[in-house]
């Protein structure tokens, strides 16, 4: 293995300003008086939280902090206790398990919410969680029906924008409520402001990973600047993270630097880590020299790098546009495919990594048809089973077996037209 | 005499091949895997070289391969069996396309050109399909392994089982026992429908002749008939198919050593 073991400043500042977050959140949960909203990653409009002083609560965010650290199984093992299915979203089972067991994590404590924002509908057990802890904490939810993308152009409809502008104004006056104050439309625009400049920024760290070497992996090291991209977007501190983050990796791209010493496959990836084994799933792929040069998980939560941007003159306008388009849990399969194809022909990737989730089938269903279609067209595709937050979905063997036959497979021939290995 | 060698640390069983300088089996040994996997490849590897009278000084390379390939410690190189088993086939049958390999655990499909893998697919945290399947069957039925194959093959109206499933299947078959069935339709349901997942297993990195079968399962006359009338095309299997991953690693070990001798 020839991975570098490179700590740079980002990954200091993503501690101090996380941690400083969850400080956050746990003063919130001792009563501070900040209210507390929990809202989903899929095209997340905490700007408009922000305007309020609202904080936002992940709980995606927080199950994954929980399996990365090992301790999601005994949580998810208690909301099975509770009767929930060994099917079920693990991600939801880690929840309610912490939930139910005095909101205690590792990292803070996870306050009670006042609004309950379910803001992507495209998953049916999502729709449920956010109901399920509406009755458990006695909380407002608030609905938000993002419209999936139908058309052929892959664009929303201005019937579509009209619709989601009004359910944010309905949004604005159930913060009002929590709240006891207006919207300040100033303070609206200025978190739309800063969330513009930090997509600019995170947009051209993504850019980054074309030049070869890659500065960063773009689905390991991603993941470390997904929690400041959601948890802190819109405010200085988020801004600030990402101004640092672009200025390192930039400055490691010019000098040619890598994660690895060596280079030798650059790889797209679909689907969410394995939190639970993410340093083992990692060495799989670094004992290859194979980077990851473009990810689709990193897009759940926004799809940045091919033009969006927040428009401060239009604050609704464009947090509509980013639920609705430019995410890619909302986006339709054919989107989806169009999206690795861009990344593996202008981030000259040589092959495709599928990780299929057990128990998100909203999400994996279709990756197999996925594989079918990348195969066809002549590009290496692996698919690999496990979960995202339940530990014992991993059988590292199996998992280790697949992933050197594919490499071992891909060593052998050229690939795509243009890009041999 | 030089030689090389390939130690396939399987689920179930280590299969160990040495081939000489021309590519010539020259030695194999089969032994228990067991719990001690480091323990089974070196077993192994001082069985196959007992078998053939070959000392240790005078095998240029050994390549491990298997699920314990990363435990032959003394191995040079560590390949996986996927990639050993397409290279084995096609030194066997060059002409192979689509190996079909069933083992103690696993089932797999390669495409192979050239012997090198295309693409493979594998079975999922799931024995429906592999020899454990099939030795759940013959112990709940009181046969071997061995003689199971050629017994199906005299069934007349084999039965359709409801499941693929080795837990389960104990039941199926216990119920069809009481029903009266005949042994052998009994065990030809079970050959026919084990065959048809693996067929669709394989689908997915497409059926194209010429079809090797590897694996312990590969040994089953049943099966290799059944395979054969659901594919419409004579299968590729030799008595060595067991070895096929063991043959493979052997000659990649065979080529490595070229290489470097070439090298230096």
């Amino acid at each position: 293995m020839t991975e570098t073991h490179y700590q740079g400043k980002l990954h200091h500042l993503q501690k101090e300003l996380m941690s400083e977050y969850y400080a956050a959140l746990t003063a919130s949960a001792n009563g501070s008086g900040v209210p507390a909203a929990y809202l989903l990653i899929g095209g997340n409009p905490v700007e408009l939280l922000r305007a309020f002083d609202i904080l936002p609560v992940f709980p995606e965010v927080n199950a994954l902090q929980l399996a990365v650290r090992k301790q999601s199984l005994p949580f998810i093992q208690s909301a099975e206790f509770m009767g929930y299915s060994s099917d079920n979203c693990a991600y939801v089972k880690a929840d309610i398990g912490m939930y139910f067991g005095g909101r205690e994590t590792p990292f803070a404590t996870i306050p009670e919410p006042s609004l309950l924002l379910c803001n992507y509908v495209g998953c049916n057990v999502y729709l449920d969680w956010f109901g399920h802890l509406a009755e458990f904490t006695g909380k407002p939810a608030f609905q938000l029906d993002i419209p999936f993308i139908r058309s052929a152009s892959g664009k929303p409809s201005k019937e579509d924008i009209a619709y989601v502008l009004r359910q944010l104004h309905h949004l604005i006056g159930r913060c009002e409520e929590i709240t006891g104050r207006k919207l300040d439309e100033e303070r609206l625009r200025e978190a739309v402001r800063l969330s513009s400049l930090t997509g600019d920024l995170w947009s051209k760290i993504k850019h980054l990973t074309k030049r070869t070497p890659a500065p960063y992996d773009a689905y390991f090291d991603s993941v470390t600047m997904m929690a400041p991209l959601y948890c802190l977007r819109g405010t200085p501190q988020g801004l600030e993270f990402f101004e640092t983050a672009y200025a390192e990796l930039l400055a490691k791209a010019e000098a040619g630097i890598g994660p690895l010493e060596k280079e030798r496959f650059r790889y797209v990836i679909e689907g969410p880590p394995p939190w639970p084994h993410l340093r083992a799933f990692r060495d799989m792929f670094s004992r290859w020299d194979a980077v990851a040069v473009a990810s689709t998980y990193s897009t759940v939560g926004g799809l940045w790098e091919f033009g969006f941007t927040h428009d401060p003159d239009h604050p609704l306008e464009s947090i509509a546009r980013h639920l609705l388009e430019w995410n890619l849990t909302n986006r339709n399969f054919l989107q989806r495919y169009e999206q690795i194809e861009r990344y593996l022909e202008e981030w000259n990737a040589n092959a495709l990594v599928i990780h299929s989730v057990k128990s998100c089938r909203l999400f994996s269903a279709g990756q197999g048809d996925m594989r079918e279609y990348f195969t066809k067209r002549g590009v290496p595709t692996l698919l690999v089973e496990s979960d995202l937050e339940d530990p014992r979905y991993f059988s590292e063997a199996q998992m280790r077996n697949r992933i050197d036959a594919f490499f071992e497979s891909i060593a052998h021939r050229p690939t795509r037209e243009g890009a041999s290995v | 005499m030089k030689y090389a060698a390939g130690i396939d640390v399987g689920s179930t069983q280590t299969k160990c091949i040495i081939i000489d300088e021309n590519k010539q089996i020259v030695a194999r040994a089969l032994t228990d895997t067991g719990a001690n996997i480091t323990r089974a490849g070196e077993r192994g590897y001082e069985a196959v070289l007992a078998a053939g009278g070959i000392a240790r000084e005078d095998v240029l390379c050994v390549v491990g391969t298997g699920y314990g390939r990363f435990k032959v410690s003394f191995g040079d190189l560590q390949i996986t069996e996927i990639t050993c088993h397409a290279k084995g086939a096609s030194m066997l049958f060059p002409e192979t396309s689509t190996v079909i390999d069933m083992g103690g655990q696993d089932a797999k499909g390669i495409s192979v050109q050239n012997g090198e893998v295309v693409d493979f697919v594998m079975n999922d945290k799931c024995a429906a399909g592999t020899g454990r399947f099939l030795s759940t069957a013959a112990e709940t039925l009181g046969l071997s392994l061995d003689e199971i194959g050629a017994i199906s093959l005299q069934a007349r109206n084999p039965v359709r089982l409801s499941t693929v499933c080795t837990v389960f299947v104990e039941s199926d078959i216990m119920s069809y026992v009481a029903q009266g069935k005949k042994t052998e339709d009994i065990l030809g349901g079970i050959h026919s429908a084990i065959a048809a997942r693996t067929i669709a297993l394989v689908r997915r990195v497409g059926l194209k002749p010429s079809y090797t079968f590897t694996g312990g399962v590969s040994l089953n006359v049943g099966m290799v008939k059944m395979l054969e009338e659901k594919l419409g095309a004579p299968l590729n299997v030799s008595p060595d198919s067991h070895y096929m991953g063991a043959i493979g690693a052997a000659v990649f070990a065979l080529e490595h050593a070229m290489s470097a001798a070439a090298a230096s």
